[in-house]
Parts: C-alpha cells; sequence; structure tokens
C-alpha cells in the first residue's frame, strides 16, 4: 500500500498513469473494432487478431529496415493485410461463417498457429521493434513523459474508430454489412451479396490490425508469438463494450487501459492482468443483474 | 503378396530388436546425442546451440578424435528437433537412449527443455553435458549425471550488486544506502535470476524499492517504471529474456528514466545496442553475459576466447553469442573427460565428468557435487558508444565503468 501513498503524495504521478492507460488501451481498442465487426456480423471469434497485429508491425518493420520511416507502415500494413484478410477468407474462413462458435474458434487458432509458425519461419524469433524518433513530451521538470508516437497512436485510434461508425451508417458497404449481420437471409432476399460483406470485413478486421501492428512495433516490440496478448486483449474489450459497438470499443479500451496501469502500479506489474479479469467477471455480473431486471420489467 | 508382407515385418521386427543393442560406438566413432530446438520460439538460440556443437565436433576431429585405449575415434552428434517443447524433448531424449542407443547426451537449449530431458538421461543413468540450461532448479534435485558448465541463472545479475556496492565505496558511501529496484518477468529462469539478486541486496543491507514481476504476455511495463521514477532507485534491475531486454530499452527512454545505474540480461539477443532499432537508448546500460571474446581463457583446441570468436565467424558467418560458446565448451568437456575416463562405460565417464578441471577458451570448469560449474563467474559488458565492454568482474575489464550514466 505504499505504492497508494506515493499517489496521494504526489498525484503528478497518478496523472502519469492515467496517460500511460489512455494511450495503451487506444492501441487495444484498435485491435478489438476489427474483432467486435467480425464477431458481430459473421459470429466468429476471430483468434487470429494477435497475429494480424503482429503481421502489420511485420511489415512496418521491413519497411523501416528499407530505409522508409515506419510511420509509412501504417497505411501499408493495413493493405498489405487487407489482402491477407480477403486471402484467409476465400480459402477457409467462408466455410466457417455463422457455424456454431466452437467451430470458428478451432479453425482460427489453427490459422492463428500456422501464421505464427510462418512467421518464425520467415522473419526469424528474434524480438523486433522499429525506431520512429519522435521523442517524448516532457512536463512537469520530466515527471511526466508521453511519447509522441503513442500520442499518433491515440489520434489515429480515434479517428479510426470515428470514419468506421461514417463508413457504416452512410455508405453502401457500410449499410451492407449492417443489414447482414441484422440478418443475412432477409439480405440476401434484398440482393446483398452476403458472401462479399463477410470478406469485406474479415479484410477491414484485418486491415485495423495492421495498422495497430504498425503502430505497436513503433511502440513496443514484436515477436512471431506475442499475438496472444492483442487476441485476449482485443476480445475482453469487445465483451465488456458489446458485440458490434464501436463506441463501446473505445470506451473499454481506454478505460480497461488505464485501469490496469493503476492496478500495476499499487499491487504490482503481477496482477495487472489478475486484476483486469477479475473486473471481467465484475462487469459481466453486474451487467447480468442489470439486464434480468431489465427483464422482469419487459414481462 | 503375404509372404513378402510376412517378410516385411519379420525384416522391420529384425531392424528394431538389433537397433536396441546397436552401440553408441561403431568402429572409430562415438556418436553423442541431442534434442535442440530448430522450430518454434528457440529457433535462433537452438541453432546457436547446434552450430556450436558442430564446431566442437569439427574441431576435435581435425585434430584427430578422441583417444580411448590408444585408439582415436571420430564424434558425431545425432540430432533431433524438440520444436521447443518439452514434452517432445522428454520423448525424443528416450528415443535417442531407447532406440538409436546413444549413451551419451548433449543438452537442449534452455533451462525448461533441459528440465524436461534430465529426469529422462536420470533414469537411464545416461550422462548430460549442457550450456544452456543455466535454472537452478536443475541442481537441487540431487541428479547424478546432469553437468552444465554455464553459471547457473541466479548468478546472472548478482555481480551487477556487487558492483553498485563498489562503486558506493568508491564515492565515498555506504553499500547500505542504496536502494534498487528490480523487475523480472514471472517464469522461473528469471525468478531465479530474482532471487540471487536479492540474496545480494540482503548481503549489503540494501534496500529494494521495487519488486515487480512482470507478467509473461509482457507488451508494457510504463506502470512499473512510473514506479521506478517516484521512488528514484540506485540500480535498476530488468531480466525478462529478449522481449524484456528490449521493452525495458524502449520504455525507458520512451518515459525518460533516469537511474544511475541499469542492468539487463539477454541484451545481446535483443540487440539492444544496434542504433538502428533503438538509437543509443541503452548507452551505458549493463549487460550481464555468461562468456565474452574479449576474455583471457584459453584451451589446446581454440585457443584463446578471441580465437574461438574468429574460428566460428569463419565458420558460421556471424560473431559467436555465449549460448554457442557455451554449448561448444560442453563437447570440450565431454571429450576431456572420455579421454580421462579411457574408457566408454557411462558410469566411468559420469565419475570422470564429476573430477574435472580444465580450463577452455570458455571459462574454467569445475563441477560441484550438483553437477554446475563453480569456476567461472558472469561477467557484466556496460554498453560504451554502442559497443560492448567487459567492466565487471574487475580483472577481465577492458574498460571502466561509466557511472552515473548521464542524465538526459
Amino acid at each position: 500500500m505504499d505504492n497508494l501513498l506515493i499517489l496521494f503524495d504526489a498525484p503528478v504521478f497518478g496523472l502519469q498513469l492515467l496517460i500511460n492507460g489512455l494511450l495503451v488501451g487506444a492501441i487495444f481498442a484498435l485491435a478489438a473494432y476489427g474483432l467486435a465487426l467480425v464477431w458481430g456480423v459473421m459470429n466468429i471469434i476471430n483468434v487470429t487478431q494477435g497475429e494480424f497485429v503482429i503481421l502489420g508491425g511485420y511489415v512496418t518493420f521491413y519497411l523501416s529496415n528499407a530505409g522508409i520511416h515506419p510511420i509509412a507502415g501504417i497505411p501499408v500494413a493495413a493493405v498489405v493485410l487487407f489482402l491477407l484478410g480477403w486471402l484467409l477468407y476465400r480459402s477457409v474462413v467462408f466455410r466457417i461463417v455463422d457455424r456454431e462458435l466452437f467451430t470458428s474458434l478451432l479453425a482460427t487458432f489453427g490459422l492463428s498457429i500456422l501464421l505464427q509458425q510462418l512467421m518464425n519461419e520467415l522473419f526469424g524469433a528474434n524480438v523486433q521493434t522499429a525506431q520512429t524518433d519522435f521523442g517524448t513530451i516532457l512536463l512537469y521538470d520530466g515527471l511526466i513523459a508521453v511519447p509522441w508516437i503513442q500520442v499518433v497512436a491515440f489520434a489515429l485510434a480515434l479517428i479510426i474508430g470515428g470514419v468506421l461508425v461514417v463508413f457504416l451508417k452512410k455508405s453502401r458497404m457500410g449499410q451492407s454489412i449492417r443489414a447482414t449481420a441484422q440478418n443475412a437471409r432477409a439480405a440476401r432476399i434484398m440482393g446483398i451479396n452476403t458472401d462479399r460483406v463477410y470478406a469485406f470485413t474479415y479484410s477491414l478486421n484485418a486491415a485495423i490490425c495492421g495498422a495497430a501492428g504498425a503502430l505497436v512495433v513503433m511502440t513496443w516490440v514484436i515477436h512471431p508469438f506475442i499475438g496472444l496478448t492483442y487476441t485476449v486483449r482485443s476480445f475482453m474489450i469487445v465483451i465488456v463494450a458489446g458485440l458490434g459497438n464501436l463506441t463501446g470499443v473505445v470506451a473499454a479500451g481506454l478505460g480497461l487501459g488505464s485501469l490496469e496501469k493503476f492496478a500495476g502500479f499499487i499491487l504490482g506489474a503481477e496482477f495487472e492482468a489478475a486484476f483486469i479479469f477479475s473486473l471481467l467477471v465484475v462487469i459481466l455480473v453486474v451487467r447480468n443483474m442489470v439486464l434480468s431486471k431489465q427483464r422482469k420489467y419487459l414481462k | 503378396m503375404n509372404m513378402k508382407l510376412i517378410a516385411a515385418c519379420i525384416a522391420a521386427l529384425g531392424m528394431l530388436a538389433s537397433s536396441h543393442s546397436m552401440a553408441k560406438v561403431e568402429g572409430d566413432t562415438i556418436t553423442l546425442g541431442a534434442a535442440v530446438s530448430l522450430t518454434g520460439k528457440y529457433t535462433t538460440a537452438g541453432n546457436h546451440t547446434k552450430n556450436g556443437y558442430d564446431l566442437a565436433v569439427k574441431r576435435l576431429n581435425e585434430m584427430g578424435g578422441v583417444t580411448v585405449d590408444g585408439k582415436q575415434y571420430k564424434l558425431v552428434v545425432k540430432y533431433y528437433d524438440d520444436e521447443s517443447t518439452p514434452a517432445r524433448g522428454a520423448q525424443l531424449a528416450e528415443r535417442l537412449i531407447q532406440q538409436d542407443g546413444v549413451t551419451f547426451m548433449l543438452g537442449p537449449y534452455s533451462s525448461g527443455l533441459t528440465k524436461a530431458i534430465a529426469p529422462v538421461t536420470e533414469k537411464y543413468k545416461i550422462p548430460m553435458v549442457e550450456g544452456n540450461g543455466a535454472s537452478r532448479s536443475l541442481f537441487n534435485k540431487g541428479y547424478k549425471y546432469l553437468f552444465a558448465v554455464l553459471s547457473t541463472s541466479e548468478q546472472y545479475l548478482a555481480e551487477a550488486i556487487n558492483l553498485a556496492a563498489e562503486q558506493a565505496k568508491a564515492d565515498g558511501m555506504s553499500p547500505a544506502d542504496l536502494t534498487v529496484a528490480i523487475a523480472v518477468e514471472n517464469d522461473p529462469f528469471s525468478l531465479d535470476i530474482r532471487a540471487g539478486v536479492i540474496d545480494m541486496v540482503n548481503k549489503h543491507g540494501m534496500k529494494l524499492v521495487v519488486d515487480d514481476k512482470l507478467p509473461r504476455e509482457l507488451n508494457d511495463m510504463t506502470a512499473t517504471l512510473t514506479k521506478v521514477k517516484a521512488l528514484k532507485p540506485d540500480l535498476l534491475v530488468v531480466s525478462g529474456h529478449s522481449k524484456g531486454a528490449a521493452l525495458a530499452t524502449r520504455q525507458v527512454e520512451q518515459q525518460q528514466v533516469n537511474v544511475p545505474m541499469i542492468a539487463l540480461t539477454h541484451c545481446e539477443s535483443a540487440a539492444v545496442h544496434d542504433a538502428e532499432k533503438f538509437g543509443n537508448a541503452a548507452e551505458n546500460f549493463l549487460c550481464a553475459t555468461q562468456w565474452s571474446e574479449k576474455m583471457s581463457y584459453a584451451d589446446q583446441w581454440f585457443g584463446s576466447a578471441g580465437d574461438y570468436a574468429k574460428t566460428f565467424e569463419a565458420e558460421f558467418g556471424y560473431v559467436p553469442p555465449y549460448q554457442a560458446a557455451e554449448s561448444t565448451a560442453s563437447v570440450l568437456v565431454y571429450a576431456n573427460a572420455i579421454e580421462r575416463a579411457n574408457s566408454f562405460d557411462t558410469d566411468a565417464v559420469r565419475d570422470a565428468l564429476a573430477a574435472t578441471e580444465i580450463q577452455t577458451f570458455y571459462g574454467n570448469v569445475k563441477f560441484d557435487e550438483t553437477g554446475k560449474n563453480i569456476a567461472k563467474p558472469m561477467a557484466l559488458r556496460q554498453i560504451q558508444g554502442g559497443e560492448y565492454k567487459v567492466v565487471a568482474p574487475t580483472n577481465w575489464a577492458e574498460a571502466s565503468l561509466v557511472h552515473p550514466r548521464p542524465m538526459n
């Protein structure tokens, strides 16, 4: 509890934790947008989420090795991953749309192992990272440090989230996606090519993950086997936010991110994950109580 | 048709039966067995291990091989890929011993794999010399046939605490006034390192102010680093394999954490000195290493440590990391023990191993009764101008310690 006292004595560190948490949460939210879509529209829990992120990181890493500034990796990784997503949909994923959840879990789990080992073969097991030279913003005599790249990531997460919401509301494809999510059969009757919608949704998810991965490699580090972190986090965020709820994803991502940092500071890094998962259980229990009350009211 | 099938079956059975009795010493060849990680997450280090073994075997054979009872024998190593999974490693050890008749085993890469294989070699009373399993849990099980040429994990960063204490005395301070922050990954190997550090912290009467265990799926350590910024320790110790080293380097810079002394493990494999990846973020970090080619050890096989590095680079095209050096040393120690035993009897070789007291290019080797090497200390190298310079222990120091790290 000594660490808790530090926060009261010097609240500036609390501010640092909050900032770190929000910035970390933004990247997680980015990885979670696509999952919310894929899960909501196709009823697939995509376990390869994390591998898409890491692959986006590798695309950026190789660009940066080729002398191109890694920031260019954000769009490039998105395009490359979009194509990969399309390929995976056409070869494997179309077979599991709207099947039992277990089937899709198993299939995407298999894909995730395959991608991990391919990355391991192609890129090696070494830890990689890309240097941006963006520097850090220092406030309060250096007591608060905010890396520029994380500010970029934060802004990008909000922008991509906003664009997605508008896209789903206004564009033809967005409307088709929503229609398919509501009732795929009715959408087909209305002339929507749902297969195309699924392919697009899945590829879009991969593309957003790719962009997130570009930010990950500039902020943190990547190696072929670290994807699971991102899969688990995006899964949690989507559970807290609710399927297809993009605003909820942003809120949940940022909220979980900052709570995690406070838990890490006060309880120690080893309890970060335990705290977050306990919180998840509490949220689910409380939500269930609220919902069951509403159900009673409806009756 | 049926007759053919039966004949094939009989032939197969015959082969099975004969493989059982097949000895590891055939003609003038001694076969050593090893399961190493050629695929999976330890691929890189697994290849270093294999290259280290191969280079030792090549050199020993060039020099005439191993002499037993006046006859010269060549060495070969039979490899299997353990896919970086302990269960597979244990299976392959069984297979090497049971089916392939190997009676001399070399270690795999990593403590986890060694931990899986040691019970097997122990069961069959087959000696195993290893250079890549450092966890202290390998040496408190009473194993009789396990010998490790490397320094064990609790020694990895203990030297950094000693160095901080020496430095404090030189600056006219008491080591007991120093405060220490520890952040290690929550896995058996890193926790061993932590235990060694804490022993040393207690010995010097220092104060531990941060003691965080980083989660395995570690991707961000800002919470820990914020604590470090708040508590201003004199020394920060981080260990979490190459991922931990890379992340610490990146985030210490991003978060502008100004600690006078920072000590890490796995700097080399994370390439934290690489300006393209990290700029000069790791400047003046201390890095624990099992071995450095700058050290003044020498032997009759490779010459000095520096000569070994040259031979290795000529053969494989890269500077040998310590994982390769300690693998080579394992084979040398084995060959030396077989010659002294002057026999292929596994128990005689085991006893000869236990009595080993030699110097190799990798360091001195002398095993205690648990099988760990007690004759070789860990070294600390400081990154100075992007290069690794040995700064401790002082008898190998090639540069003086830059202390404190220049603050930003």
